[in-house]
């Protein structure tokens, strides 16, 4: 269980995250919602602690992280995370089936043996399996998120974060991905905290979506209790995308257009 | 406009003592790291030879050639002075050792390695793959640091020596060829007022320089600003900074070893 509790995170005198409070139970898929730069990538990484916030208090498993500041203590933390970066972050330098073992030899006691297997069983999941020997740098955008999120499974955590796992990827894919972010979550009590712009993503397979505006979350609950809320800036966010009016919004668009 | 600049100024200083306090403490984390964990010797290894492939030719290259123009102007200078060339190989030979070979050793290196260090880390840092090490269990002072450290603090006095070699092989060819020095000679001149301590005196420097290229490639690959021309940024700075310290240091350096003893 992941408690956020009053987290304060303040770039250059800009309140990023201001007060904000949520809580993730264990076992669930949680997702949050909110438009660009607001905060949610920020809030991810505080609850790894990649960045430390100004005040706060973050309890994983009932300990604060926001406190700790040795490396060797927060390392252990990390161990329970897996974390997809948004925009994948893997290593230049080595092959995509390096990377995707990168993180076993130091968070598991999995033997080396035992490696090559893993990656390839984890490349098949997000549908890679011929990408083994490249490099990053040969793989288009939506390859690299797939192999991103082959690593960040690897070593199987016991939390996942997941930084826009479907941007870039065609809907078929992205389905795809839907599907093993709910498998995993299913199969092996994986708990995950899904950062998305993608509304009908968050309504599909989350048990609870929060959405982050102005610092702290202005709304929260399961995707039922959201669809009949009221709040103003809940539904200006989200009516385009759940209306699934797309000729409605082309049309919009056209207008515009025509106006210029 | 004078507040902007006393402003500017203020700023400056503030700025030197704030990076000379995260320098420390990417040392101290340095130190602490290399006692918690094992090192990475496959990535040591991985760095020592980048380092060699990347400068083993320019090195040679610069050396040989410094050693032919030592022996040509001293060759010339004693000829101007006493009518025949005397002591080539001492001042070939002393010059090489003590000075040129580290000092011009170090630069290339810097040059060569050091910036892509700098664009190497920076890169990451922008990437986010910095923080991708942290959530993989492990951190960059034990990844990326202690084994360019490691790397840089083996190859910059190997390459020296070598430097040594070929400086004073250059230096050979040139007083043999076009001053007619006999090789006898050329190597007696050499020997005969050489000592280990004279070769210490430069072996020991490079170390400093080592750890000091090391250092700046690193710390400015890890605070590089957001995006590719911070990385542009980032190294350009660490290759200027890296080769004006190498001259600062070498004086200090070479005073304080004068005074005890290493002459
Ligand atoms: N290192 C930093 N220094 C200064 N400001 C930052 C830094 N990182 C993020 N910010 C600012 O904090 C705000 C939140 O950034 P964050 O990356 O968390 O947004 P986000 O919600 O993930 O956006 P997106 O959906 O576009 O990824 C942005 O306005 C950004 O400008
Ligand atoms: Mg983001």
């Amino acid at each position: 269980m992941i408690e956020i509790k009053n987290l304060t995170k303040i770039y250059s005198g800009r309140k990023v995250l201001d007060d904000a409070c949520i809580s993730i139970n264990s076992g669930e898929i949680f997702s949050v919602i909110g438009p660009s730069g607001c905060g949610k990538s920020t809030l991810l990484k505080c609850i790894v602690r990649l960045i430390k916030p100004e005040s706060g208090r973050i309890l994983v498993d009932g300990k604060n992280v926001v406190d700790i500041d040795d490396e060797f203590e927060l390392a252990k933390i990390r161990k329970d995370f897996g974390y997809l970066f948004q925009g994948g972050a893997l290593f230049d330098s080595l092959t995509v089936m390096e990377n995707i073992t990168f993180g076993l030899k130091y968070l598991t006691d999995i033997p080396k043996s035992e490696y090559p297997r893993i990656a390839r069983e984890k490349l098949a999941l997000v549908g890679l399996e011929k990408a083994e020997n490249i490099k990053p740098a040969e793989l288009s955008g939506g390859m690299k998120k797939r192999a991103a999120l082959a690593r960040a499974i690897a070593a199987e955590p016991k939390y996942i974060l997941y930084d826009e796992p479907t941007t870039g990827l065609d809907p078929i894919t992205s389905d795809m991905i839907l599907g093993l972010i709910s498998d995993m979550a299913a199969k092996l009590k994986i708990t995950s905290i899904i950062v998305t712009h993608d509304i009908k993503l968050a309504f599909t397979i989350s048990n609870r979506i929060a959405m982050l505006d102005k610092g702290n979350f202005e709304i929260s609950g399961t995707p039922e209790e959201l669809r009949r809320s009221s709040s103003p800036v809940f539904k200006k966010f989200t009516d385009d995308a759940l209306s699934s009016d797309v000729q409605g919004r082309r049309h919009d668009l056209e207008v515009k257009h025509k106006q210029y | 406009m004078r507040h902007y600049i006393s402003e500017g100024v203020g700023r400056r200083m503030m700025s030197l003592a704030q990076k000379m306090g995260a320098v420390s403490l990417m040392i101290k984390s340095l130190i602490v790291w290399s006692f918690r964990a094992k090192p990475e010797t496959r990535e040591i290894v991985k760095q020592s030879v980048r380092i060699g492939v990347d400068s083993l030719s320019v090195t040679i290259l610069t050396s040989f050639f410094t050693g032919m123009v030592l022996a040509l102007q001293m060759g010339y200078t004693s000829k101007y002075l006493f009518n025949e060339p005397l002591y080539i190989g001492t001042m070939v030979a002393f010059s090489l050792v003590k000075e040129l070979a580290p000092v011009l050793t170090s630069i290339v290196v810097a040059g060569r390695v050091g910036a892509s260090v700098t664009a190497e880390i920076g890169t990451m840092k922008v990437t986010e793959q910095i923080d991708a090490l942290y959530t993989l269990g492990t951190n960059p002072t034990r990844y990326l640091l202690i084994p360019r450290y490691a790397a840089f603090l083996i190859t910059i006095p190997l390459l020296t020596v070598f430097a040594d070699f070929m400086g004073i092989f250059g230096g050979f060819l040139v007083s043999n060829i076009k001053f007619s020095v006999p090789s006898s000679v050329y190597w007696n001149d050499i020997f005969t007022f050489m000592e280990i301590k004279n070769f210490m005196h430069g072996f020991v420097k490079t170390f400093a320089f080592a750890f000091m290229i090391v250092t700046v490639s690193c710390y400015k690959g890890l605070t590089c600003e957001e995006g590719a021309e911070g990385v542009g940024k980032a190294t350009t700075e660490s290759v200027v900074t890296s080769m004006v310290l190498v001259m600062v240091l070498d004086y200090f350096i070479s005073a304080a070893l004068v005074a005890v003893g290493l002459i």
